[in-house]
């Protein structure tokens, strides 16, 4: 349980998937205008995110691992050459399918987020997520904590860049500084602070 | 037609920057210039994804239905990352392994899919070729750019050569630790930014408020 918490800890602010890999930094950029929409995209980035990391998880357990076909009766082969197409293969789909429930049973709730659900496909923090969570080799359990965490440290540090590009339109910039230029200064010196975590041990 | 297909080519380097003015695939701009050499490597190969990407989506455009286009583009850009992450794994390990999971993240790269989706549907496959070997080109000039300073600076070498002798080495060159840690690669892209647009005044990006000057009497 202890390490669970550690690795939670780490997920949302040490290792930030937004601040400290640049993950997800397209959308990051350009949905951060304003709080409220910031916050959509970050829950339905959470959301996702902890879903497709541990189905990723059970995939490549089940499916793609050296020796894990012993199951169906092929213990040599090996798949992971494949990981990359599967893993963006069932983030796809599982944003597909996640948009026609929220559509069909949750609609207020698809009309809050629906439109961030394909802009989400395409969000390196997703697949990012995946990926690390190969390559660290977690187990079932360390990738759903790993799933919900680091979708909330994405969503947090989204949240914290519009708010502070909210009062940022109103101070008077240099021209060829204005809108992305100082975006990504601002987005430097919030990854600054967020190093500061970085000695934190649980 | 040739002088329009250098333009093609040309033009997403200062005028039409993928990065700077467009805003897509800055994940993988930042994260990978710690080094020259590893920003080398990774620029060679989002040029070479989003090139052939860009001319194998334009060869089936008639084809592919438009409702599950993502998919089918998701695909072709997925099938050609793993044949460069194989490559990688095969002929330079080292550097796959600094590169871990930004390999595979060339998939989600924002370029690729823009210019897919922007121009390779709908023009004929050379000329997508080259619009995406130039889209490619102009991310790769921001990565070594940044990478030649982050990697003077930060450590006093380019390619891992040693330039500005370090102190530690028993040099006169105090090198800056900050330029190797990931916030550096914030700064030195909005400056790039704020260098590009105050040479070409028209991408300045309009004020939301301005500020109103009041008559003095």
């Amino acid at each position: 349980m202890e390490d669970l918490i550690s690795l939670a800890v780490k997920a949302i602010f040490v290792e930030n998937l937004a601040l400290s890999f640049f993950l997800g930094m397209c959308t990051f950029i350009a949905v951060s205008k304003k709080i409220s929409t910031a916050i959509g995209l970050g829950i339905s980035v959470m959301v996702v995110q902890s879903i497709t990391v541990p189905a990723n998880n059970l995939i490549l357990g089940y499916l793609l691992a050296p020796g894990a076909l012993a199951w169906a009766g092929f213990p040599d082969v090996d798949l992971t050459f494949l990981g990359l197409i599967s893993y963006i293969g069932v983030i796809a789909a599982l944003v597909q399918i996640l948009e026609m429930v929220l559509d069909k049973y949750f609609p207020p709730l698809y009309n809050a987020l629906g439109v961030f659900l394909p802009l989400i496909t395409v969000n390196c923090a997703i697949l990012g997520g995946s990926l690390f969570m190969v390559e660290r080799n977690y187990d079932f359990t360390e990738a759903v904590t790993y799933g919900v965490s680091s979708g909330f440290g994405w969503a947090l540090a989204i949240t914290a860049m519009a708010g502070v590009r909210e009062k940022l339109k109103y101070s008077d910039i240099p021209d060829g500084l204005q809108g992305l230029g100082i975006t990504f200064i601002t987005a430097g010196l919030m990854a600054m602070a967020f190093m500061s975590f970085s000695g934190v041990n649980l | 037609m040739a002088h329009k297909r250098r333009e093609m080519l040309l033009d997403p380097m200062v005028d039409n920057n993928p990065i700077t003015l467009q805003v897509l695939g800055i994940c993988s701009a930042l994260a990978v210039t710690s080094s020259l050499q590893v920003a080398f490597v990774m620029s060679v190969a989002v040029i070479f994804v989003t090139g052939f990407s860009s001319m194998f989506i334009s060869m089936i455009r008639s084809q592919i239905p438009g409702s599950i286009r993502i998919i089918v583009q998701m695909v072709i850009i997925a099938s050609l990352v793993i044949l460069v992450d194989q490559l990688l794994k095969a002929f330079a390990y080292e550097i796959s392994k600094t590169l871990s999971v930004f390999v595979g993240l060339i998939i989600t790269n924002c370029i690729v899919m823009g210019r897919a989706e922007a121009f390779a549907m709908k023009n004929p496959p050379i000329d997508s070729f080259i619009d995406g070997v130039g889209n490619g080109l102009g991310y790769g000039l921001i990565l070594m750019l940044v990478g030649v300073i982050r990697e003077l600076f930060g450590a006093g070498s380019l390619f891992g050569i040693t330039i500005l002798e370090t102190v530690n080495n028993g040099g006169w060159y105090v090198p800056n630790g900050l330029l190797l840690l990931p916030p550096s690669a914030f700064f030195i892209i909005g400056l790039i930014i704020w260098a590009f647009r105050s040479w070409k005044p028209e991408q300045v990006e309009e004020r939301e408020y301005k500020i109103q000057t009041v008559e003095a009497h």
